[in-house]
Order: structure tokens, then C-alpha cells, then sequence
């Protein structure tokens, strides 16, 4: 992350940066620019669209990229890098379409200061909504380049072409004015009006090229700064006193042992108590010398039972899908399977817990905060500190992942320390430890899916009846070919004895791993090859391509399952992006345990921008899904949390790995689909069907960890 | 209680009055500014904190300071000589075997140790070495790419 000026944010010195500091009114936004050619422009993504009702700072831009007097590329969005790479892809997509080298870009992200409005990083929308824009800004400031070079050189612009930040004369290279030449002096301030044109695939120079990641140096050497790692000189570090269970009440407290502590601070507003000290462990003891007593209301929900619980209150079942007569499908059933699919509770984990700096100077606030959403953070801190918006910046560094899991509680606790500590704080951090961070963790909900369908005496699915509970719709609809057909949604958010939210392609995890269980189960029961099955269900050309990719690069023959070879297939569609998964596992039936041997997944993400960044996506997203299919659940009685850390929340480890091959169809003239989740979706169906081609035992229940193995071999 | 305390970081002697019991990681966080060692567990499970002392990987989360006292401590920050990344920094790099890069520094660190004491390890003692490593974002395969170039390039002698 580069200010304009091609210096570090974060290395700047703190006490020699008033200027940086006093760039905060965002009607000064042109003044801070600078000179140089500016193009504006606004993102046409539905949601975000909606979300507008509810912005207080009304620019209808959302970015804006900038050609400066040095030759640099800036360009800003409210976007931020949490390890998913569009800070690399991004910068592709401008540098080939305005022709500079990669490493003329600059991407200035999360900052609600240099910024322009955004609603948050998250379901692998960046590329897909903020890429097409960002490409056609680039396209106008190159048009508009090009006029100036025209007028410059005295030549016609249909004469002229661009290289590497340079304009030349087509017919004598010796001719020629680079980009830092033209903007000298000058300040052109431009609305994107789509009218430039853009590259087609043949011109891609530099995307669909595999580039490393440009911020990768600043990572391996320590220098990279994430939000915990922003320092000011005597600093304070806070914690807050937490309750052993989300359904505890603060009875007593006694906080005197700790205000007796030299140099710690005790803040208090009813059940809201923090300490303050002058180093993290300091802060601790302070908070270890905090006496409370909790009472608890009695419940009854655990990790269990929670299932019954969330059915008898589910509401909703409007159907999101369907065609046909169910009823009609029914009778030209010569089988119908009917079962249920649960999941746990999941959480998130990053490797890094939630974190905010704070720093206070006259009357500017800033927090570096580790959210996926700084500019919805700023309008909390300015609503709790009742504070003039353009007194407040919010600056997300980079972030040591997120998976929807990097919100804005953390930061939001620190204003409140803010504010009851005043003005005689100038600085302060607020750091989740691990055990804050599995405990207030909006999970991934519990959620049930049933399916009751049919295949007739040809192998055909007959019908298909569909109900998810709790997940929600995403990856709900099912996109084989049957005639007869009903997907219904069902939850209530306040079911949950806890908060639950977004994780890494939210619901297609859940819809993706009952879907496709149950169509081997069809499959078996047809006593059809699995791959086979699903080309005879199938109609979606782009599906059965991506199908044929990967049983190519597996090498599937047909066979019946259960097979014994432990091969299993799953396919998916999440953010207009289609996976086919294959794997192979081994199955020890004595103690249930699985190891995953190999996974091969075919991705067709349309166009592929950076193929090594996909790559990286893909092989992320199979890694990190072992463990939702394999180990990871909350365990929990009425409202507390029994695992806090990654000693009973087993995460995949290197011993997990199975051998990884991707297989990336490059679409070059379709656009750019979603790669940072796709790949996740397909790893519990694809591990429980190659479970149950090893050992014939049809597991029901993710995660499917050895006792649930056993359990079902048993049976 | 508290006491004085020296050692050697990256080089640097440093001679501190602190709490004895004080762990290491937020000594040299928060007592001495380097940040490139991080927070991820607290409790030794992670390996997010690593850092070397005399040669050896430890979980400065949990490691007292007064066990450094005439020791030499090395962290991310030190590996790097004269500008010139290490090679398993540049293999990193090359690899990509960073996405959030949060864990990066705790894997460079223990792989350090792996190649000081086994010049050509196959993929099996790689894997056991780096197991109780965590990383969340399933950068396993590219870091396991970087270690074995990484040795390659350090047994040719290349870059030292
Ligand atoms: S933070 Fe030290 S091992 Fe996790
Ligand atoms: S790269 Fe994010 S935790 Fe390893």
C-alpha cells in the first residue's frame, strides 16, 4: 500500500506528518491529489447500489485512478488485501489497460481518508464489480492521454500508439512523450463516461499473465505492517473483562486490586470494564486481578441439540427455484432417496485476531483497524464518539485474513475505550487474544438441508425436493437437468445461541456438500458411475466442460460406487464461477481416520486475471476446506464456547496435504468471474464421496471426524 | 521480579530491566518495536510468535525473557543481510507462498532451522518439520515449494 507520493503509509514518521495527518476533509479530496490526469468512477454493483441509501458521505464515485507527474499510477479504492490478492490482480488490470509496467501502479486501499466510499471486502466481488470500471478508467485516461500526445507531438492520434508509459509515433519509434511528460503541470479531472475502448483478450499483455504477489517482499521480511503492528511512542495496550458464557450476566465485580496496579488504568460504563497499560502482558495481569461473578439463566442448547432446536423455530420456505409438478415427478420415480445433511458451527481463525490501534493528535482520530469494512467502521466510531465525521479516519492496513470473518467489533470496542478514557489518552491498542477471537467469531451456521428426489428407470433424476435450513440460498439452486423441481430457504437469524455470519462462500459450503452427496447417493442407487450419473443429468454445457477438465486430469474410469478406490467427484457454481472437484482418499476402518490423497479441481472463472493468484486461490481454498470437511465444529453448552483454541480446533496442518492439481479453464473473452471461494465448496461432498466409494458408509454430518466414520460404518 | 537482562538481537546487544517472567514476544514487540514476530495463539500452538534463540525455533508467546539472558535471538527482521534477502525470503517471494502472510515470518524462521541442520530434506522431513506451523489460508503446498527451492539454492552455494 503506496501513498501518492510512492512513500509507505506506515513509514512515515507519525511526529513529522502533519501534512498526511491534515489530509482528512474530503472536500479538499482534489487538493490532496495533486496534479496529474484523475479519472473518477463509480461502481455498478447492485448491492452496493442498495447500500447507497444509507452513505453519509455522498460521492457517487468509488474510485479513482491517477496519473501523476512522476509517472506513477495511483489508484485508490476502499477495497483492502487480506491475503485473497486483488491488490496484484487489480493493479494488472490497470497497468495493461492504461500500458505501464506493473510496478508503475500503486494501490492505495482501506483508507477512508484517501478513498473514496466502499461498502466492504467481501464475497468475491472486487474483481468482478470494481475490475470492469477500473479497466474502463484506464482505458479513458489512456484515450485521454493519447489526445494530449496527439496536440504535444503534432501528429494524429490514430497515428500514435502506447508502451510502457509512453506514447509513440506507430511509424518512427524515435518520436515519442511519455505519460510523466504530459501530465507535467497539468490537472485533468474526469468523470468515467465508457466511451474509450478497451483491450480485447488478443491485447492482454498483462492480464491473464501469472504474476507474483507485488506485495510479497514487505511480507517475508517483517516490514509489511498489519494493524497490530502500528506503534506510537507510549503506546497503551487495553482488555476488556470478558464473560465466561454469551449467555452470562455480571453479578459483582471488584476492579480494586487492579486500580491499585502502578501505571494501570480501569475504565468502566456499567458491564462494559477495560484496563489500560503500558505493555500487552501488563494489561493482562491488570485484568487477571479483575474478581467478577457471573450468574447464568438456565438453557438447554448445545451442540447437539441444537439442530432440533434451529428446525422447530426455522420460518421462511419461500422457494428461491422451481418447475414442474413435484407430484407428477414422483410417480415417474422407480426410486426416491430421502435424507437429511447437517453441519456444525465453523469459525473462522484467522491466524490473526481481531486488532485496533488508535491514535489521537489535536483533534484527528485514527484507527488502523484489521476489518474488512473500514468505511462502515468509520461511521460506527463517529456515531459512538458523537464525533464530526471528517475528525475520524479509519485506515485498514493489511489483514491477516478474513474469510467474512473481519468485522468491525474489535475497533468498535476500542472507541468505547476512547471515549471513557477522553482526551487524556493519545494512543492505545486493542488486541483480541485467541480465545476472544474463537469466542465472539460469527460462525458459520449450523444448518440442516433436506432433499427428498427420485431417479426414474433410465438414471434420470426424476424430481427434486429441496429445503435448506439456516445456510441460507447461496448455492441453494440446483443446475442439473430435471424436469421437476422445488428449493425452498428456511431460517430465522435469532435462532442462533450466538452470532453467526458470512464464511468463505457463505451457504454454498453447506448446499454444495448436500447437493452433491445425495446425487451420488442417486447415483448408487441407479447403480451408475458416479461421473457417468452426472453427464447424463446434465445439460449446462459450461458445467459439463469443467467436468470433462478435471475427470481428464484425474484420470477417472468408470466404476460403480461404493468402488473401494475411495474416488469421489463434487460440482459447484459460487460468484458466477463453475468448480469440479475430484479426489482421492485413504480410509482407515479401524479408527475412521481419513487421510485426503489427492484433489484435482478444474475452475472456469471466465477470464482468468492473474492464473497464478487463481492457482493460489484454488489450492488455499482445498487446504482450507479439510477442515470443515474433517475436523472443525464448535462444541458448546448454552451459550459457552468450549473451543478457544487450536488445540481442541484442529485447523489443517502440512501432514494434511493431499497432492493438489488445478486445472484453470481461461475463458479470455468471457468476464472475469469470483476466485477467492469457489474452490472451498466442493470439499466436504467431495471427501464424503470418495468416504463412501472407499467404505460404503454415507456420512451425513460435516464435519466427518472419525467417530462419526466409525459410527456409520457400523451401521 | 524484575531484573536486568542481556542479549544479542539481530546483532545488537541489548541489555533491558524487566520483569523476569515477562514473555519474550511482547518484549521485543511492544519493549523493542520489531513486529515481524506476531500474536496468533498465545498459548504455543501456532507458531506465529517463532523466533530464533541460539539457532533453535521457540514460541516467544511462551518463552520467558529470562531465558534469553546471554543468548542470541534472531527474528525476521534479522535474517536478511547487508539488503540481500535470505534465500528462503526469496523463495517465499518466487513462490508466493505468502497470501495474508501472517504466519510467513513463524514459517520462514522454522524452515531456517530445518536447512541449518538437514541441507536436503525430503518432502516427508519438511512436512514434519513444519507441522505444528499453522497457516490459515492453505499457502501449505507453495511453502513447502520454497522450502525445497530454497534448499537447492542454498546447496549450490549460490547466494552464500
Ligand atoms: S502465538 Fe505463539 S505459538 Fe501461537
Ligand atoms: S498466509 Fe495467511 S495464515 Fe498463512
Amino acid at each position: 500500500m503506496k501513498e501518492n507520493n510512492g512513500k509507505n503509509i506506515m513509514e512515515l514518521d507519525f511526529y513529522d506528518s502533519e501534512e498526511f495527518m491534515l489530509k482528512t476533509n474530503r472536500r479538499d479530496f482534489l487538493k490532496i491529489i495533486g496534479g496529474g490526469i484523475v479519472v473518477f468512477f463509480a461502481v455498478e454493483d447492485a448491492a452496493e447500489a442498495q447500500q447507497r441509501g444509507d452513505r453519509r458521505l455522498p460521492e457517487d464515485v468509488n474510485a479513482f485512478l491517477k496519473i501523476g507527474e512522476d509517472g506513477r499510477v495511483a489508484c485508490t479504492t476502499g477495497k483492502i488485501e487480506m491475503g485473497q490478492g486483488i491488490i496484484t490482480s487489480l493493479a494488472q488490470m490497470l497497468a495493461d489497460e492504461l500500458d505501464v509496467s506493473l510496478d508503475s501502479v500503486d494501490m492505495i486501499m482501506g483508507d477512508t481518508d484517501l478513498c473514496p466510499w466502499d461498502s466492504g471486502t467481501h464475497g468475491s466481488r472486487s474483481i468482478r464489480f470494481f475490475g470492469p470500471p477500473l479497466r474502463a478508467a484506464a482505458a479513458e485516461a489512456r484515450s485521454i492521454l493519447l489526445e494530449m500526445a496527439a496536440e504535444h507531438l503534432k501528429i494524429s492520434r490514430d497515428r500514435l500508439k502506447t508502451q510502457n508509459g509512453v506514447v509513440y509515433d506507430a511509424a518512427n519509434d524515435q518520436t515519442k512523450v511519455t505519460y510523466a511528460q504530459l501530465t507535467k503541470g497539468k490537472k485533468i479531472v474526469k468523470r468515467l463516461d465508457q466511451t474509450a475502448v478497451q483491450k480485447t483478450a488478443s491485447q492482454f499483455k498483462i492480464i491473464g499473465t501469472p504474476q507474483r504477489k507485488t506485495n510479497a517482499e514487505e511480507l517475508v521480511t517483517g516490514k509489511g505492517k498489519f494493524a497490530g503492528d502500528i506503534q506510537f511512542p507510549g503506546m497503551l495496550y487495553a482488555r476488556i473483562l470478558r464473560p465466561p458464557s454469551h449467555l452470562a450476566i455480571l453479578k459483582s465485580v471488584d476492579v480494586s486490586a487492579a486500580e491499585k496496579m502502578e501505571g494501570v488504568r480501569v475504565l468502566r460504563e456499567d458491564d462494559f470494564i477495560a484496563v489500560l497499560a503500558g505493555s500487552p502482558d501488563r494489561a493482562d495481569a491488570a485484568l487477571r486481578e479483575i474478581k467478577a461473578e457471573y450468574g447464568a439463566p438456565d438453557a438447554n442448547l448445545d451442540d447437539e441439540n441444537i439442530f432440533d432446536h434451529l428446525l422447530k423455530n426455522a420460518s421462511g420456505g419461500n422457494p428461491s427455484d422451481q418447475g414442474g409438478d413435484l407430484a407428477e415427478g414422483e410417480k415417474n420415480s422407480a426410486e426416491i432417496i430421502e435424507k437429511t445433511y447437517l453441519n456444525s458451527y465453523v469459525a473462522h481463525a484467522p491466524l490473526e485476531p481481531h486488532v485496533t490501534t488508535v491514535c489521537v493528535e489535536g483533534d484527528r482520530i485514527t484507527f488502523w483497524s484489521s476489518t474488512q469494512s473500514p468505511f462502515r467502521l468509520k461511521d460506527a466510531v463517529v456515531d459512538i464518539l458523537n464525533a464530526p465525521a471528517d475528525q475520524v479516519r479509519v485506515i485498514t492496513p493489511y489483514v491477516g485474513s478474513g474469510f467474512g470473518g473481519k468485522r468491525s467489533r474489535n475497533a468498535i470496542e476500542a472507541a468505547k475505550i476512547l471515549k471513557l478514557a477522553g482526551k487524556s489518552v493519545s494512543s492505545f491498542q486493542l488486541a483480541g487474544t485467541r480465545e476472544e477471537e474463537f469466542f465472539y467469531d460469527t460462525f458459520r451456521p449450523a444448518a440442516i438441508v433436506k432433499i427428498r428426489a427420485g431417479i426414474n428407470d433410465k438414471g434420470r433424476i426424476s424430481f427434486w425436493d429441496y429445503g435448506v435450513y439456516y445456510a441460507g440460498q447461496r448455492g441453494a439452486n440446483q443446475f442439473y437437468d430435471i424436469p421437476h423441481h422445488k428449493t425452498a430457504v428456511y431460517g430465522r437469524g435469532d435462532a442462533h445461541p450466538f452470532d453467526t455470519g458470512a464464511w468463505r462462500a457463505p451457504a454454498n459450503n453447506t448446499n454444495t456438500f448436500a447437493r452433491e452427496s445425495h446425487i451420488d447417493l442417486l447415483a448408487s442407487a441407479a447403480g451408475i458411475d458416479p461421473l457417468e450419473f452426472r453427464f447424463m443429468n446434465l445439460k449446462d454445457e459450461r458445467m459439463i466442460r469443467v467436468l470433462k477438465a478435471a475427470a481428464d486430469q484425474f484420470n477417472w474410469t468408470p466404476a460403480k460406487s461404493p468402488s473401494g478406490r475411495g474416488y469421489g467427484i463434487s460440482l459447484g457454481i459460487d460468484s458466477g464461477t463453475y468448480v469440479a472437484h475430484m479426489a482421492e482418499v485413504k480410509v482407515d476402518k479401524e479408527s475412521g481416520e481419513v487421510q485426503v490423497v489427492r484433489v484435482v479441481c478444474a475452475q472456469d472463472m471466465g477470464l482468468s486475471i492473474n492464473p497464478e493468484g487463481a492457482r493460489m486461490q484454488i489450492e488455499g481454498c482445498i487446504t482450507m476446506g479439510l477442515g470443515y470437511a474433517l475436523t472443525e465444529e464448535i462444541h458448546f453448552r448454552n451459550g459457552e464456547i468450549f473451543d478457544l483454541n487450536f488445540n481442541s480446533y484442529e485447523i489443517p496442518r502440512f501432514s494434511w496435504l493431499p497432492k493438489i492439481e488445478t486445472v484453470i479453464i481461461d475463458d479470455k473473452d468471457a468476464p472475469a468471474q469470483g476466485g477467492g471461494e469457489p474452490a472451498i465448496i466442493c470439499m466436504g461432498a467431495v471427501i464424503s464421496n470418495a468416504i463412501y466409494d472407499a467404505t460404503g458408509a454415507r456420512v451425513l454430518q460435516l464435519p466427518m471426524t472419525p467417530e462419526r466414520i466409525q459410527k456409520t460404518m457400523s451401521l | 521480579m524484575k531484573r536486568s537482562i542481556q542479549f544479542n538481537l539481530n546483532g545488537k546487544t541489548q541489555i533491558l530491566t524487566v520483569e523476569e517472567s515477562r514473555k519474550l514476544l511482547w518484549v521485543i514487540r511492544s519493549d523493542l518495536g520489531l513486529t515481524g514476530c506476531k500474536y496468533g495463539c498465545g498459548r504455543g500452538y501456532c507458531g506465529a510468535c517463532t523466533v530464533l534463540v541460539n539457532n533453535r525455533t521457540v514460541r516467544s508467546c511462551i518463552y520467558p525473557i529470562s531465558f534469553v539472558d546471554g543468548k542470541e535471538v534472531v527474528t525476521i527482521e534479522g535474517l536478511a543481510k547487508n539488503g540481500k534477502l535470505h534465500p528462503l525470503q526469496k523463495a517465499f517471494v518466487d513462490h508466493d507462498a505468502s497470501q495474508c502472510g501472517y504466519c510467513s515470518p513463524g514459517m520462514i524462521l522454522t524452515a531456517y532451522t530445518l536447512l541449518l541442520n538437514n541441507k536436503r530434506p525430503s518432502y516427508d522431513e519438511i512436512i514434519h518439520h513444519m507441522d505444528k506451523n499453522l497457516c490459515r489460508c492453505g499457502s501449505h503446498t507453495r511453502i513447502v515449494r520454497a522450502i525445497q527451492a530454497a534448499a537447492r539454492e542454498m546447496n549450490t552455494g549460490e547466494l552464500r
